[in-house]
C-alpha cells in the first residue's frame, strides 16, 4: 500500500481536544489553558497537557489525558499519538502507562483500587445539576414576577434557545435524561422532578454546586497563570450567570 | 480585638501553622511540591502588598510568627492546627516542639492543637492520651489525605478510628478540625471527599466537627452534610482570601454557608503563614455582598462578630470581654439555618 498523504494539522488537533472536559470544572482543556503545546510532525501527533497545580489529583489528570489521547486518534489520518502531562509528580508515571496503552489500574497499580467510571460519573452528574440551575436561574431573573417557587412548572420548552439551554440539553443526553420540550426541567439528585415541599431545597441546592463548579474554574484558571506566566492568553473567557460582572474582577 | 465604624470586633484565628519546609528538611521532591503549591495559592490571592517572597515564604519561625498573626493587635487568640506530612518532610510539616513552646508561653494568645493518624495503631492510643495531657489538648487536627507508608489516605469512619474519636471523647477533646485534600495521589478515590464526616458527625453527636477549607473544592457537599448536623462547622482557611480577586465569588461563599449552616457555625481562619491575618480582618469588616446579588442577604454586623471569633471561642472556652459578645441566631438544629435570608424571586438590582 502506498503512503497515504494524511494532511493532520496542528488546527485540527485543537479542534479535537476542544471536546475534552476537565470532569470537575466543566469546561474544555483548550479553553482552561491547560494544552500547553500540540505537535504534528507527518501522522504524528504529540499532545502537551499542563494543570494549575502539582497537587492536582492524579486521577483528574489521567481522565484528561488519555481523554486527549483518544480524541486526538479519532482525527482522521493521524498515526502515532503521544499525550503526556507535564509538571506533575506522576508525570512520567502517567505517560509511561498512556505509552504503554495500560489502563489506569494498569498503571497505578495497588494504589487504585476501582476504575474512574464512577468518578466521572459524579461530575457528569454535577455539571447537569450545575447547568440546570443556570437555566433556572436566568429563567427566574427575566421577570420579576417569577419566584423560586415557579420553578417547578418551567419545562425545557420553556427557556430560550442559546448557550445556557444548549448546555443543558447536552449534558441531559450524556446522562440518558429526557430532553423533550414537555420534560420538568427541575430534576432532584435520583433524575426525577422533587415533590412540591422539596422544591426550593433541590433548586438551592443545585445552586450551591454550580457556585462550587463554577468558583473552582476561576481558581485553577487562576493558579494556572500563576504556575505559567503567560498561560493567560490562552484562556477563553468562562461566562458567568451573572453576565454583567465576572467572578473575577481583580488580578 | 479590631474596632472599625464603632464597632469592635473580638478575633480568634481559628487555624495557623509553624512550619518548615525548607530543603534541608524535605525528604523527597513531594515535600518541594507541598510547599510550592501552597506558595501558588498565596501568590495568586494575595493583594500584591501581602505577597512574600519564597525564601520567607519556607519558614517564619516563631518571633515573626507572633508579629505577623498578632500584629496591631487585632487577633486575640490563635490556634495551631499542624500537619504532619511526615512523608515529606524529615521533622514533620508543622514544628510540634517549637509551636507547642509557644504556645506554653504565651497561654492567652495560643492554643495548641496535636494531630492522630489511625494508621498508628495501638501505639498511636497511648501516644495520643500522652499528648492530651502533655499539651492540655481541646482540639486535634486531622489530615486524611495525609500519606503513610504504603497508605495514600484513610477514612474518619475507619474502625481504627473510631477508636480514637472514643478516646478524644474520653479525654474531653471536643473539637476535631478536618483537612480534606489536597493530594497527589489517593487515585480512585475522590480525595476531597467529605461524606466520612457525615457518619462520625452522627456518631459522635458530643463532640465538634470544623470542616476546614469549608470543604472546598466540594462547598456544596460540605453543605449539605453540614445542614444536616448540628455538630458541623466550616473553617474559612483557604475561602476568606477570595475576598481580593474574587469577591463576587467569596459572597457566594458566604452567602451558601450562612444559608445552610448558619452564623453560628462558620469560623474565620488565616491559615497562616499561608496568609496573614490582618488583612483578611480589614477585609472582611469592609465586606458585603454586592447589592445585584440579591439571591443572598447582606451580611451584619453580628454575623462578622461570631464569625471573626465568638463562634471559635464558644468552642474552645476562651474568655471574651462581655461587652463584645453577641446572642446565638434562633435557627434550627439542622436543615437550612437561615432559609429567608433571600430574595426569592432573585431580582437583579
Amino acid at each position: 500500500m502506498t503512503a497515504v498523504l494524511t494532511g493532520v494539522t496542528a488546527a485540527a488537533v485543537r479542534e479535537a481536544l476542544g471536546g475534552v472536559v476537565d470532569p470537575e470544572l466543566d469546561e474544555p482543556v483548550t479553553d482552561l489553558g491547560f494544552v500547553r503545546s500540540v505537535t504534528v510532525r507527518g501522522a504524528d501527533v504529540e499532545v502537551h497537557l499542563r494543570l494549575p497545580t502539582s497537587f492536582c489529583a492524579p486521577n483528574f489528570a489521567w481522565l484528561m489525558v488519555s481523554d486527549a489521547r483518544d480524541a486526538v486518534r479519532a482525527v482522521p489520518g493521524v498515526g502515532r499519538v503521544v499525550g503526556e502531562r507535564d509538571d506533575h509528580p506522576d508525570s512520567d508515571l502517567i505517560n509511561r502507562g498512556l505509552a504503554a496503552d495500560a489502563d489506569y489500574r494498569g498503571t497505578f497499580g495497588h494504589e487504585a483500587e476501582e476504575s474512574l467510571d464512577e468518578l466521572r460519573a459524579t461530575f457528569h452528574r454535577k455539571a447537569h445539576t450545575a447547568a440546570m440551575e443556570r437555566a433556572l436561574t436566568s429563567w427566574v431573573r427575566a421577570d420579576p414576577t417569577r419566584t423560586e417557587d415557579d420553578v417547578a412548572a418551567v419545562r425545557l420548552g420553556d427557556l430560550p434557545a442559546g448557550r445556557q439551554t444548549d448546555s443543558l440539553l447536552s449534558r441531559r443526553a450524556a446522562l440518558g435524561l429526557p430532553t423533550d420540550p414537555s420534560s420538568p426541567v427541575l430534576l432532584g439528585p435520583d433524575g426525577t422532578p422533587p415533590a412540591p415541599e422539596h422544591v426550593a431545597l433541590t433548586f438551592r441546592k443545585a445552586r450551591s454546586v454550580r457556585v462550587s463548579v463554577d468558583g473552582n474554574a476561576h481558581f485553577c484558571r487562576g493558579l494556572l497563570t500563576t504556575r505559567y506566566p503567560g498561560s493567560e492568553t490562552d484562556q477563553v473567557f468562562r461566562p458567568s450567570i451573572d453576565s454583567t460582572l465576572p467572578l473575577e474582577v481583580l488580578r | 480585638m479590631y474596632s472599625k465604624d464603632g464597632n469592635d470586633y473580638f478575633v480568634v484565628d481559628a487555624h495557623i501553622a509553624l512550619w518548615d519546609a525548607r530543603p534541608e528538611n524535605q525528604l523527597n521532591i513531594h515535600g518541594k511540591q507541598f510547599i510550592d503549591c501552597f506558595y501558588d495559592y498565596h501568590r495568586n490571592l494575595s493583594p500584591e502588598s501581602e505577597v512574600w517572597d519564597y525564601e520567607q515564604y519556607l519558614y517564619q519561625g516563631g518571633e515573626k510568627l507572633m508579629a505577623d498573626v498578632f500584629a496591631d493587635g487585632i487577633v486575640d487568640h490563635a490556634i495551631f492546627q499542624p500537619a504532619r506530612l511526615g512523608e515529606f518532610y524529615a521533622n514533620g510539616f508543622g514544628q510540634t516542639e517549637e509551636a507547642s513552646a509557644l504556645a506554653q508561653a504565651h497561654p492567652d494568645k495560643l492554643t495548641y492543637n496535636h494531630y492522630w493518624d489511625p494508621r498508628d495503631g495501638e501505639n498511636g492510643l497511648d501516644k495520643l492520651r500522652e499528648n492530651a495531657e502533655r499539651f492540655q489538648l481541646k482540639g486535634v487536627k486531622l489530615y486524611t489525605a495525609d500519606w503513610h507508608g504504603d497508605s495514600r489516605g484513610w477514612k474518619l469512619n475507619d474502625p481504627m478510628a473510631y477508636r480514637y474519636f472514643e478516646v478524644c471523647r474520653e479525654l474531653g477533646i471536643r473539637n476535631i478540625h478536618i483537612h480534606k485534600g489536597p493530594t497527589i495521589r489517593p487515585l480512585d478515590r475522590d480525595a476531597f471527599d467529605v461524606a466520612d464526616v457525615d457518619h462520625v458527625a452522627t456518631d459522635f453527636t458530643d463532640l465538634n466537627f470544623v470542616v476546614e477549607h469549608v470543604g472546598l473544592p466540594r462547598l456544596e457537599d460540605f453543605c449539605w452534610i453540614a445542614t444536616q448536623e448540628p455538630n458541623v462547622y466550616g473553617g474559612l482557611a483557604v475561602a476568606i482570601p477570595f475576598i481580593h480577586t474574587r469577591p463576587r465569588y467569596f459572597a457566594q461563599i458566604m452567602g451558601e454557608l450562612l444559608y445552610w449552616i448558619g452564623e453560628d457555625r462558620i469560623l474565620f481562619s488565616s491559615d497562616y503563614a499561608l496568609w496573614t491575618p490582618k488583612w483578611l480582618v480589614e477585609r472582611f469588616v469592609d465586606f458585603q455582598i454586592p447589592e445585584d446579588m440579591t439571591e443572598y442577604a447582606p451580611i451584619t454586623t453580628d454575623q462578622k462578630r461570631k464569625v471573626l471569633g465568638l463562634n471559635a471561642a464558644k468552642l474552645y472556652d476562651i474568655p471574651v470581654p462581655a461587652d463584645l459578645q453577641v446572642a446565638e441566631a434562633d435557627a434550627t438544629a439542622t436543615g437550612p439555618r437561615d432559609p429567608d435570608a433571600a430574595d426569592k424571586n432573585l431580582a437583579m438590582a
